[in-house]
This record gives structure tokens, C-alpha cells and sequence, in this order.
């Protein structure tokens, strides 16, 4: 498997210890959206933003590659953090389609709710969504973990190759899909299991990685009260037997 | 893409906002469609009046002075039906004390080649092609008051842009559809309408949908069982709104490609394509917001 990341690396220490205390506010209503991703590309580790009224705008803090921080106060639009590398944004409210759309690594966590394709075709990082997320969270997920405090809808971790994806309510119709390798964990109930996913016993291991994932969210729930689903590992290679199943 | 913005107000004391409040939610999703747009407004003094009937017509110019237009009415009609003809940007409103059906057939009789694009006691229609913005200045949406507003700006791709092909579809008393979306087997739905005799405008997928709706409710669905039952024959996608002279409903298909966000408080219940069209509405901080599950029918009544 190709991984085009750079290895995760730290933030300096002298970086954070010297940039620390620089926080720049942000008024969306008066700025557009493009300055602030211009700052935001142009920043050196340890720098933080606090942006005011998004006001559902697109697109913003896009593209960060650097250990920043960046609290929205708000509900952002369309793509909000998409492509994040390394950074943390924090979004005190709801976010559109397409949150954080092929994170590669640091961290990205909604507390409202988050709409369709959450967090798809990540490569890595982590992405909490405090509420619901829509439909297609974590489609073709390719390493990231996603924790999700309330329900996903309908076609979630579909073709999902890499990565955990951590469901505290219910998931919709056809969770996992054609999935490869991902792992699911759901506390609630599943509506249904999509082609050639299945229940998988939960061994100490998944447990462990499950209550890391937990406490990482910072969330509360006991990892024993999960179920774990994955590959079923029928249809990876093509086989006339199974052309229904596709 | 398309975009919608549609507001029912729940607070009478609200009313005379309607049309600021359309009109700054429909700025957020010019976007989504910049080629064509289109207004339904209820219940908005100036445009319809109680006891009265209108009819909304495609454009300004009828091919005929508004004063021809309102004596023919007359005549064909009565004095005491007080036929009134006004011109509102790109619409032409014509209004009477008579049953819609009667209204109906003396407009197509006086003015056999008009589109009626809206009719009802209490719904007007307007719509055009252009820049969506330009199109609500044009019919002065910012002033207008009302119980309920519809807008939508069209990004074209089942047929032609024209003012005709414009959303909203109002097809029955009051009834007026948009959609976001296409749907595939349109085609098919409208040769069995037809065969109904079922008449149609244009040859667009949505008239189509507006169609269907009418025709289930004059066979006695309620609303929501009529969007339940478009479910089930229609194919494609969609986000659709359908007003009534008292009523707004959503649904998505169950594919949920579309989007669709609603807010809703003690005063109003308003639904968008994106969130950023309902930002600026008062009270959004402390409304209920959700996106509307696929495949459900969501209604509310005033």
C-alpha cells in the first residue's frame, strides 16, 4: 500500500512554546473567506484563529498543512477543513456537506451535527462529530478514525478501505458497503449491513483500540457495549459466483 | 444544482417581512442556479385579495393593453366580477370575483396563446430568466408582505432555460412545486398523463411532478400521501417543496443526493438548499435545525 503522507511529525517544541500565545480573530462578516485560508496557509506551527460568524460559508480553513489551531464559532457550509493536514480545527456548531474531505492527518471535531459525506476519503487524523452525521459518512475512508456521538445515515463507511469509523448512535441502510479493510464499531442499532459486511466478534485488541478512540473523542461510552463489523472478505476479487452481490 | 428558499411564517407580526426575509435567503443560493429563478408569495396585499381570484401569466406583454385585456375579461365574465389586470416586472396578474375555474377560461379565451404559470385565491407566480436577483428586484419581492414564500433559482439540465421552464410549477388552486434535482422518467409519467387528459406547458420534468401531485390530490390524496405516492413512480432525484394555500411540505428522495436544510421556531419554518440562506433569519441561533431524513414527508400547516 502507497501512503503519500509525510510521516506524522510533531510540532517543534520551541515552535509551540514560542507561538503559543498569538490568536488571531477573525470576523467573517467583514473578511472573506479566501484571506483567512491564505492566513491559515500561510502559518507556522503554534499560531491559532478564532473565526466569528461563518454564517455557513464554504470552504473554510481549508487546506491547513501546520500545527495550528482554529476554533469556528458557528455553522460552517460546504467543505469546511477539507484536505487538513497536521492541524486542529474546532467547529462550535453545525458543519455542511463534505466536512473535512480527504484529511490526512491532526484533528477536526464538530459539536453540532455534520451533513453528508463526512469525512470522505480520508487518509488519516481524526474527525469527531459530536452530533448525527447525514448519509455517506466516511465513503471510501482510507485510514482515518471518525467518531460519531449520535446516528449516520444510510451508505456510511461505503468501499471504506483504511481506518475506524465509531458510530454511539444508530447507523443507517447499507453500512459498509463493499468495504475492505475498515473496522466499524456501533453501539446502536445498524438498519442494515450493505454487500459483504458483517458482525465481527470483538476481541480484546478491538476493545482497546476502540476505548482509545473513545477517549480520544472525549467521549464516555464503554467499548463493551459496541459491535464490530468489517469485511465479510468475499468480494475482493472478482468471481462470476458473486456477480449479484456486486 | 438548483437552489431552493422557502418560508412559512408561523407570527403574523412577521408577515410584512416576508419578502425581505425571501429575498436575503434566496441571495445564498443564487449560486446553485444563476439562469432562471422564480417567486410563489400568499397571500400578499396588492397581488391577491380575499374573495378574489388570480391568475398569473408569463409576461409582461400579453399582446394586448392591459385596459383591452380587463374589458374583454369583463364582458366575458361581469361588471361585478371588477376584472383587474396589473403588471408586476415580468408577470402579468389578473384578478376577479369569480371562481378560479371561471377566471381560467375567460383569460385562455381572451388570450388564447398566455402561459398561466400560477392560479388561486391566494397564491401569485412570478418568474423569468436572468440573474435571480435581478428577477426578485424586477418584481419588488423586498417590499412584499405574505403568509408564505417560495423561492428557486435553476441551474438548467432537463430542458431549455426559459421563463416557462422556471420553477415553481403551480398546476392546481394555490399548489406550487419546486425541485432540485432531475427526474429520469419523466418521459414515461407524462405519456400516462396524457393519456388522462392531462394538459401540459412545457417539457419540463418537474411541470411533470406538479402535474402528478394535482392530479392525486383531485383524486383525494392529502398532501403528504400524495408526495408518498410520487415516491413510488417517480425515478431521479429531488429535493421538492410543494406549497398549498395553507400548507409547505419537503421530501428527498430516498437517495438523499439533493440537500436540503430546515429551520424551524415558534415563528416560522423555513427550508433551504444550504444552511447559509437561512443565517441571517431572526432567532436562527435558538431554532431547530435539521436536514430532512430521505424519503420522508415532512409537513406543517399554518
Amino acid at each position: 500500500m502507497v501512503t503519500l503522507t509525510a510521516p506524522e511529525t510533531h510540532a517543534p517544541a520551541a515552535a509551540a512554546q514560542e507561538g503559543a500565545t498569538e490568536n488571531a480573530a477573525v470576523d467573517l462578516a467583514d473578511s472573506p473567506v479566501r484571506n483567512l485560508n491564505q492566513a491559515l496557509h500561510d502559518a507556522t506551527d503554534g499560531q491559532s484563529w478564532t473565526v466569528t460568524n461563518p454564517g455557513g460559508k464554504h470552504s473554510l480553513a481549508v487546506g491547513i498543512d501546520a500545527h495550528v489551531s482554529v476554533s469556528i464559532n458557528g455553522h460552517a457550509g460546504y467543505y469546511a477543513a477539507g484536505m487538513h493536514q497536521k492541524g486542529e480545527v474546532t467547529i462550535t456548531g453545525n458543519a455542511g456537506v463534505g466536512l473535512a474531505e480527504n484529511i490526512m492527518s491532526g484533528k477536526v471535531h464538530v459539536h453540532g451535527d455534520a451533513s453528508q459525506s463526512a469525512a470522505a476519503t480520508g487518509h488519516g487524523g481524526l474527525v469527531v462529530i459530536d452530533g448525527n452525521a447525514g448519509a455517506r459518512c466516511g465513503i471510501s475512508m482510507k485510514g482515518v478514525d471518525i467518531v460519531v456521538g449520535g446516528n449516520i445515515g444510510h451508505m456510511s463507511a461505503f468501499m471504506a478501505q483504511a481506518g475506524r469509523l465509531v458510530v454511539c448512535g444508530d447507523a443507517g441502510d447499507a453500512l459498509g458497503d463493499s468495504i475492505y479493510e475498515a473496522r466499524i464499531y456501533v453501539k446502536g442499532n445498524v438498519a442494515s449491513l450493505g454487500a459483504d459486511c458483517i458482525e465481527k466478534q470483538m476481541e480484546s485488541e478491538h476493545l482497546d483500540e476502540l476505548g482509545a478512540l473513545l477517549a480520544a473523542a472525549g467521549r464516555a461510552e464503554n467499548p463493551a457495549d459496541f459491535k464490530r463489523y468489517g469485511s465479510a472478505r468475499n468480494l475482493y476479487h472478482f468471481s462470476v459466483h458473486n456477480s449479484t452481490s456486486y | 444544482m438548483c437552489g431552493i428558499a422557502a418560508l412559512q411564517l408561523r407570527n403574523p407580526s412577521l408577515h410584512p417581512e416576508m419578502g425581505s426575509l425571501l429575498s436575503s435567503m434566496m441571495c445564498q443560493i443564487v449560486d446553485r442556479g444563476p439562469d432562471s429563478a422564480g417567486l410563489a408569495v400568499y397571500d400578499t396585499p396588492g397581488l391577491v385579495s380575499k374573495g378574489t381570484s388570480t391568475v398569473s401569466l408569463l409576461g409582461k406583454d400579453q399582446g394586448l393593453p392591459v385596459d383591452d385585456i380587463a374589458a374583454s375579461l369583463e364582458s366575458l365574465l361581469s361588471s361585478s366580477a371588477a376584472p383587474a389586470v396589473r403588471v408586476v416586472g415580468d408577470t402579468t396578474l389578473v384578478s376577479a370575483a369569480v371562481g378560479t375555474d371561471l377566471l381560467v377560461k375567460a383569460v385562455s379565451e381572451t388570450l388564447p396563446d398566455s402561459t398561466i404559470i400560477g392560479r388561486g385565491e391566494h397564491v401569485a407566480v412570478m418568474k423569468s430568466v436572468g440573474h435571480p436577483m435581478d428577477i426578485a428586484a424586477e418584481h419588488g419581492l423586498e417590499a412584499m408582505s405574505g403568509r408564505q414564500g417560495l423561492s428557486h433559482t435553476r441551474m438548467a439540465t432537463e430542458s431549455a432555460v426559459t421563463a416557462g421552464g422556471s420553477h415553481p410549477f403551480s398546476v392546481a388552486d394555490d399548489l406550487c412545486l419546486v425541485h432540485n434535482g432531475s427526474f429520469s422518467n419523466h418521459a414515461t409519467i407524462r405519456r400516462e398523463l396524457k393519456r388522462e387528459g392531462v394538459v401540459f406547458d412545457s417539457d419540463n420534468d418537474t411541470e411533470v411532478g406538479a402535474r402528478y401531485i394535482a392530479s392525486r390530490l383531485q383524486q383525494g390524496d392529502d398532501l403528504e400521501t400524495a408526495l408518498t405516492n410520487l415516491g413510488k413512480v417517480f425515478d431521479g432525484f429531488y429535493t421538492l417543496v410543494v406549497t398549498t394555500a395553507d400548507s409547505m411540505a419537503v421530501v428527498r428522495d430516498p437517495i438523499a443526493c439533493k440537500p436540503a436544510i430546515i429551520a424551524e421556531t415558534d415563528d416560522y419554518v423555513a427550508m433551504a438548499s444550504e444552511y447559509r440562506a437561512l443565517a441571517a433569519l431572526p432567532g436562527i441561533e435558538t431554532a431547530r435545525i435539521f436536514e430532512p431524513e430521505p424519503g420522508k414527508v415532512y409537513t406543517w400547516s399554518l
